[in-house]
């Protein structure tokens, strides 16, 4: 194959490229929504929605650890504030709509995440995440403290309402499609981040950080500004749970939690838009499989093995591995 | 007085714990001189790059730029104001294509490095300057290239392209040589010599055959400070700097630095 040495050929190869791979990522995501569309007359609707709000806090966290290269291990933080504030505001005021709640779940969620941010944003490598996992450490011991929270017992029957005021949610398929509408938006949010002008930047952040400071760029504002977003996301994604479950407990402000959305984004592929929430299906999926079987009490050490294997053999995870098999036999 | 001199230092200092890397130096660099910055290992040189562009903090000391102290600036605002570095290593995004290199240079003055809702496509306006920008380095046909598997020599070409995507008014070159074969190294003397059209250069260099070619003006760091400072003839004249650089060849230095008188004529 020659390469054409006129630079307008070569740009127009460029943009040709470009255009596939938009056509590419709309058929994918055609693809995927048609199938999320039809899932809950085949599956259960509950389970379905456990997948997505896990789906949707590993893509938040992805697009921090994948996508600017700082790896949280405090995001359990932000996953248990979006559910406590949720579910508490639900319980307490009555008259307040199911997206209302939801929506300052996120933004308290959103305000500690900036407030993470701040403090740990100028840390390099294992000391950013030393940082917040204290942080998130501290977090969980409020909520340990705190009454509202129901502390060791949780908080229990968390009204799922009604959205806009209109629809009842009780009912497992609105409350679905609800979740459903919620995470695609997110997911097509983040699909956009990457690719924006500021995705180009964390791009570079990612790959040479002194490089892009010598060019002109104020690093740690743009990792604070991916901090937060990520934060939201995953806030959104644990107000979303604790209206689906009509639970909030201390799980998801544990730092087992972090480390587990760890887990999914390096099973699924870290870096890569699908990796994520194939990641989180295949860890919600393995985790109540063993659950139902003779293995129940040995759910953690699988998945610790499939954690090391991950690692030590498919370090692009499943959606990384076969983006590089295609590359290889079909590109 | 100060206005003849584009880039100056007073008295900069810097220590590490109970180590002096700079010691009192006094550079002052000339608007449109091809400047050098040359000395033994150790001698100071990268670390007086890293302070001129704050990835250092100095202890003591000013750095005036157009006669204005920008000792107190940030490493990015020191690069929008048109004081540009390279890096010794070179400091490419490996996994963006060389086009894509080049325009995170150039996004950085469109002002929309923040906006996470738009589509990066708006990036592509910034296409025809930067296929410009690659078309001066002889990179036309790697434009869409990944990085990572450029050639060492090609990797040092596209950072340079980087570096003028920023138009800066001073660039700083670290060892842009370094590393490289003859013929590479003529590629970069000529790059270096046409990027300086209009503009100012310092640069750390160890190839002397290069500086001898390139540079109108010369400083010699030893030990963190200012031995001498002068045009080629006069620097390599000087027994000094022929001592400092014989004495660390004993030592079992690199081979070009030896070469200092031999290269005067």
């Amino acid at each position: 194959m020659t390469q054409p040495v006129n630079p307008a050929d070569i740009h127009n190869t460029i943009l040709a490229q470009q255009k596939a791979e938009d056509r590419k990522k709309l058929a994918i995501n055609t693809v995927f929504i048609a199938i999320l569309l039809v899932a809950p007359f085949v599956l259960y609707p509950v389970f379905l929605m456990k997948i997505l709000c896990f789906a949707l806090f590993a893509v938040a966290f992805n697009l921090l650890f994948g996508f600017t290269g700082l790896l949280s291990f405090g995001h359990a933080a932000f996953l248990a504030t979006g559910g406590y504030t949720t579910g508490y505001l639900l319980s307490q005021h009555s008259g307040l709509t199911t997206e209302l709640g939801i929506l300052a779940g996120t933004l308290v969620a959103t305000v500690l995440g900036l407030a993470f941010a701040l403090l740990s944003i100028r840390r390099q490598g294992i000391y950013f995440a030393m940082v917040t996992l204290a942080l998130s450490q501290l977090v969980f011991f409020f909520y340990v403290q705190s009454p509202f929270t129901g502390g060791e017992d949780g908080m229990h029957g968390i009204p799922r309402g009604e959205l806009f005021g209109l629809i009842s949610l009780e009912d497992n398929h609105n409350m679905y499609y609800f979740v459903l509408a919620v995470f695609i938006a997110c997911y097509v949010l983040v699909q956009r981040v990457v690719s924006s002008p500021f995705g180009q930047v964390l791009r570079a952040i990612k790959q040479n950080e002194p490089r892009a400071v010598s060019l002109g760029y104020n690093v740690d504002r743009h990792k604070v500004l991916a901090f937060v977003i990520s934060a939201a996301l995953a806030g959104l994604a644990g107000s979303l749970k604790s209206v689906v479950f009509q639970l909030a407990s201390l799980n998801d402000a544990h730092w087992h939690m972090s480390g587990e959305v760890i887990l999914m984004t390096l099973v699924g592929g870290m870096g890569t838009l699908l990796g994520p929430v194939v990641g989180a299906t295949f860890v919600v999926n393995v985790e109540y499989q063993l659950s139902q079987g003779p293995l129940r009490d040995w759910v953690d050490p699988i998945l610790g093995g499939i954690f090391v294997l991950t690692v030590l053999a498919f370090r692009n995870g499943i959606v990384g591995e076969i983006q590089k098999f295609v590359r290889r036999n079909l590109g | 007085m100060t206005e003849a001199y584009v880039l100056e230092t007073r008295n900069l200092v810097k220590e590490f714990k109970g180590f002096v890397a700079v010691n009192d130096v006094n550079l002052k660099i000339r608007q449109g001189d091809i400047h050098a910055l040359i000395g033994p290992n150790g001698a100071g040189k990268t670390t007086v790059f890293n302070l001129l562009t704050k990835f250092l903090i100095p202890t003591r000391g000013q750095i005036l730029y157009k006669g204005e102290d920008i000792t107190a600036l940030k490493s990015a605002t020191i690069a929008r104001r048109g004081v540009v570095r390279s890096f010794q290593i070179s400091a490419v995004f490996p996994h963006m294509t060389a086009l894509e290199n080049i325009r995170v240079a150039l996004q950085s003055f469109e002002g929309n490095s923040y906006r996470f809702w738009q589509s990066g496509r708006r990036l592509n306006r910034l296409n025809e300057r930067a296929m410009e920008l690659l078309d001066a380095v002889g990179l036309t046909e790697f434009a869409n290239t990944t990085t990572v598997e450029l050639a060492y020599g090609r990797k040092r070409a596209l950072e340079l392209a980087t570096t003028l995507a920023m138009e800066p008014d001073v660039l700083l070159l670290d060892e842009p040589t370094q590393g490289m074969g003859t013929e590479d190294v003529e590629r970069v003397v000529a790059l270096v010599r046409k990027a300086a059209e209009g503009r100012t250069v310092l640069m750390v260099e160890h190839n002397l055959s290069v500086v001898s070619k390139l540079c109108d003006r010369i400083t010699v760091l030893a030990q963190g400070a200012v031995l001498t400072e002068g045009d080629y003839a006069t620097v390599s004249a000087d027994p000094r700097v022929r001592e400092v650089y014989m004495g660390t060849e004993s030592s079992g230095e690199r081979g070009a630095a030896p070469s200092v008188p031999e290269a005067a004529s």
